[in-house]
């Protein structure tokens, strides 16, 4: 990866899109890089299309205007695609990381990508379910950011998501422990 | 690689860690939107027992800061927060702690006023109480919020007169960075302890306070306020330079930012002052001059420091996040051009009013500002007024 980069994430109001990005800086920051992490504050309703964003380099960051051609875009919610264009101001080489049960092929296909770009997909919903008991994409999908990119190490950002989350929820370990599996599953599963 | 104690918070828990760190006796807040989250977090700090802040829950802002004003007034060391509606709502009282020389600190988190209703960032609300009597001091990230506010009680109090800290909302208020924090016994030593020279709960010296001030008199205490604030560009600087010998960033009442060779400069306040650094970098690695000028401290007005800082520059732009609806220029226009008439220094100045209601300030909007003045050099016209990325 290169030293500067611009991630965007997509997802509907109430599927963790901000905490994602918050979630992901921190691990970055705890890592050694300089990060942001900030939503997209527009209108904020259950269900609406939402973004949010991170930057991370290893030089000071004083650029304070909005990503505008992310390297790298998160899709929390599949049936986004139909209505959003996620791909907006990428780079044709970026990455895309979707979740859903679909292969990677089958999305390029669908959504007309580029041969450049890298496409990957997981189903970040089903893993959710299997490992917290309900479908809550965010944490899975940071484990499939940190393969598709390889930005960060992986055991380091899974040590420092466990600290962030025995923080919030100090009186819920299944939550904890379901959202560490979680992130793992989604981790190994991640298809390109 | 970042170092020293750094953790990861938004602009208003940064704040609200600073308060937190400075313990301040009393503070009364009215929530608002973007700067809710700063006393929010600081009202978990008072419950969690982790301050021994007399919390005050007020019913609007007028209330809190009628309530600072007592308690400042009864000798306490007092902090409010707020933003946007809630700074005009608290108008009036303004000008009262200033005019009785109250040292409150306030964190205002920059936003735009209604109408068209809209919760974004613009400097209009602070720009609005500009004349009230109170320090002014601008962050361009959470970092500078963070020491702002921890070395705005020492300022505040030394200069007698309040203080607000200003952030961009949403921009720095909603962003998180990673940003050094003290320790708590350094903040606590550095904001030592708060000892007013009069107050009314002195019983040895009984006070009265907000007395009918009339033209036998009135004339001369403001006289003195207005000194009080020519007297605290130097406080502002001794904090400064205190703050910078023990933690190592330095503040003054600007930032010059590759601005010692430049022949053009751009002018601006809070966050889009870092996104310019950043167009610094990549013009000057082009070969161009440029550099920036960050206003730190709005209020005073230091006026002949930026005089001589832009002495050798021929060509200027000044950002304006706001509008003074004067049919004429943005309010920081109007000052640095006051500041650079005193000498009769001529050169090109061009005002920008840029990111009204949270409009995107774009890295290729400002490199166009930064062509339009080398245009204007080469003797091509350009409005003396222009509006940023606005449909005309």
């Amino acid at each position: 990866m290169k030293d500067f980069i611009e991630i965007r994430w997509h997802g509907r109001g109430g599927q963790g899109a901000k905490t994602a990005a918050l979630l992901f800086g921190d691990a970055a920051l705890a890592s050694g890089k300089y990060i942001q992490a900030f939503p997209e504050y527009g209108p904020e309703r259950m269900g609406a299309p939402v973004t949010s964003f991170n930057r991370l380099s290893s030089k000071p960051i004083s650029l304070h205007s909005a990503v505008t051609n992310p390297d790298v875009v998160v899709v929390l919610d599949p049936t986004l695609t139909d209505t959003v264009d996620v791909t907006e101001g990428m780079p044709e080489d970026g990455i895309i990381i979707i979740n859903t049960e679909k292969a990677p092929e089958v999305i390029r296909k669908e959504m007309g990508l580029p041969d450049k770009m890298k496409v990957y997909t997981v189903d970040a919903s089903a893993i959710s379910k299997d490992t917290i008991g309900r479908e809550i994409p965010n944490t899975p999908m940071l484990g499939a950011l940190i393969k598709a990119t390889g930005i960060l190490d992986f055991n380091e950002m899974l040590k420092d998501t466990r600290k962030k989350l025995e923080k919030k929820f100090k009186s819920k370990p299944d939550i904890i422990e379901g959202n560490i599996k979680a992130i793992a599953h989604a981790y190994n599963e991640v298809k390109s | 690689m970042a170092e020293g104690n750094i953790v990861a918070k938004t602009g208003n828990e940064a704040m609200a860690e600073a308060m937190r760190q400075i313990n301040p006796d009393v503070v009364a807040a009215y929530p608002i939107t973007p700067a809710t989250e700063v006393v929010q977090i600081f009202a978990n700090f008072v419950a969690d027992g982790l301050v021994d802040t007399e919390f005050v829950p007020v019913e609007s802002e007028h209330s809190a800061m009628s309530a600072c004003i007592g308690a400042s007034a009864a000798g306490g060391r007092t902090m409010t927060g707020t933003s946007s509606q809630g700074l005009a709502l608290m108008a009036e009282m303004l000008f009262i702690a200033a005019g009785l020389r109250l040292p409150i600190v306030m964190a205002d988190v920059n936003r735009t006023l209604s109408g068209p209703l809209n919760i974004h960032c613009d400097h209009s609300d602070t720009m609005m109480v500009r004349d009230a009597g109170w320090i002014q001091i601008f962050s361009e990230n959470a970092q500078e919020a963070y020491d702002n506010m921890i070395q705005a009680v020492r300022i505040a109090e030394t200069a007698k007169l309040p203080a607000m800290i200003t952030t961009d909302g949403f921009i720095i208020s909603h962003g998180m960075e990673g940003i050094n924090i003290l320790d708590d016994q350094e903040v606590k030593k550095f904001v030592g302890e708060y000892k007013p020279e009069h107050y009314l709960l002195n019983f040895d010296k009984p006070l009265t306070v907000g007395a009918l001030d009339l033209p036998d008199y009135y004339f001369e205490h403001k006289r003195q306020e207005i000194e009080a604030m020519k007297k605290a560009k130097a406080i502002i600087l001794e904090v400064g330079k205190e703050f910078a010998d023990k933690f190592g960033r330095s503040y003054e009442l600007f930032e010059k930012y590759k601005l010692d060779d430049a022949e053009c400069a751009l002018i601006a306040l809070g966050s889009t002052a870092g996104t310019i650094k950043a167009v610094v970098d990549s013009l000057r690695a082009e070969g161009l001059k440029v550099g920036l000028l960050k206003l730190r401290v709005f209020r005073p007005f230091p006026k002949d420091e930026i005089r001589d800082a832009l002495k050798i520059l021929k060509a200027i732009a000044v950002l304006d996040r706001s509008d003074a609806m004067n049919a004429n220029e943005g309010p920081l226009c109007l000052e640095i051009k006051a500041a650079l008439f005193d000498k009769c220094l001529n050169k090109i100045l061009i005002n920008y009013i840029y990111g009204l209601g949270g409009r995107d300030i774009k890295i290729a909007e400002l490199k166009n500002i930064y062509s339009d003045l080398f245009d204007a050099l080469n003797g091509k016209k350009i409005d003396s007024v222009n509006y940023v990325g606005v449909r005309e």
